[in-house]
């Protein structure tokens, strides 16, 4: 049986592979300032202390999209 | 059934085709098809050389805009210091404020004032310097990050790695610092054939590593996103015809809004990097408990 395209994309898969890569970091980054905020309420006097830890944690996820930006431009 | 739905296809197909020939005609067949529009690739972070063609000292653009970087940077904190006084003046004022945010902010209530004392030169050195050559991505004429291109923040990288492996090597002592980081207290001995290769690979791999791309990539990217705004609003603007040119509108307000984003980027990397090195320097000197 011959096959049939249906739809046919052009360009560069690792678009989509980048794409993929935010969506952890994004949800990630999301629950730890939502989060932040959250103990901010609660708590506003140690809201320094729960900011520069909010920092350090979006660091610390933040490199797992930055990975993908990199590994797109490597492996292409 | 498939065969069906295949020839249903193929009979609507010329109707397809021609809807495709139309849209490679219209907006965005025009704007690749035209060769006006460059979008930026890599290659916007190799410049060709300016001086020097050919020899070991070549310097390209990139290389221009971190000499100039550090020479202002010198030159502000030289004729700041030469000119203090005890009630301080705008400059001054201004300089005494960053100062104090590194120290207070970040120096202090990582580290503790008593180690502090001994690291706030190098982390402030530290801040400073990278913000100066953060914030050339924004700057008029200049318009590339010098950390955008992995070879600065590598070295910074690995000034930090070599200050908090000294830190922990003079503080426990070279074996000591070594069982303390790759063994870490209070697991059971099982869990070492997981915990220790692991540990391994963060404290002497992954923390420089990440320093490193953390920066670069944040920087490339917020270059890369300029150069799109920008040279699409000059696509626009020019090249277009009609209606289409107000289009050039949005794209030249994205690009002023990302150009103030860019800005406040510099500074959280910059803030992000000390943060982190007093962390590992924290780290390296933290008791055994």
């Amino acid at each position: 049986m011959d096959t049939t395209n249906i739809a046919e994309m052009s360009g560069n898969i690792a678009t989509i592979g980048y794409g993929l890569a935010t969506l952890g970091p994004g949800i990630g980054i999301g629950i730890l300032v939502g989060k932040t905020a959250e103990s901010t309420a609660r708590q506003p006097e140690v809201s320094a202390t729960l900011f520069r830890n909010m920092i350090l944690g979006i660091a610390f996820v933040e490199v797992l999209a930055l990975l993908g930006i990199v590994a797109g431009l490597i492996l292409t | 059934m498939f065969r069906l739905v295949a020839t249903a296809l193929t009979a609507v197909s010329p109707e397809s085709d021609h809807g495709a020939d139309d849209a490679s005609e219209g907006f965005f067949g025009w704007l690749f098809s035209s060769g006006a529009f460059h979008p930026p690739t890599i290659q916007e972070f190799y410049p060709d050389a300016v001086f020097f063609d050919g020899t070991i000292f070549e310097v390209n653009r990139i290389m221009a805009v971190r000499v100039i970087a550090a020479i202002v940077l010198v030159a502000i904190f030289a004729v700041v210091a030469s000119r203090a006084r005890v009630v301080p003046r705008r400059g001054q004022a201004l300089v005494e404020i960053v100062l104090d945010f590194i120290r207070v902010q970040v120096v202090e209530e990582v580290l503790g004032k008593k180690e502090g004392q001994r690291y706030l030169a190098f982390l402030t050195t530290l801040f400073v310097a990278i913000f100066f050559f953060n914030v050339t991505g924004v700057v008029p004429f200049l318009n590339i990050s010098a950390t955008a291109l992995i070879g600065l923040p590598l070295v910074m990288a690995a000034w930090v790695y070599v200050m908090y492996l000294g830190a922990g090597v003079g503080k426990h002592g070279f074996w000591r610092y070594l069982r303390m980081s790759l063994f870490p207290s209070g697991v059971p001995w099982w869990a070492y054939i997981i915990l220790t290769p692991i540990e391994f690979l963060q404290v002497f791999l992954i923390r420089p590593a990440t320093l490193t791309l953390r920066l670069t990539a944040n920087m490339m990217a917020g270059h890369l996103l300029l150069v799109l705004c920008f040279a699409g609003t000059h696509v626009l603007f020019f090249e277009a015809t009609g209606a289409v040119r107000a289009v050039g509108a949005l794209s030249l307000t994205a690009g002023l809004v990302f150009s103030l984003f860019e800005i406040f980027v510099a500074l959280l990397q910059a803030y992000i990097f000390v943060m982190l090195s007093a962390v590992y320097l924290n780290l390296a000197l933290a008791d055994e408990h």
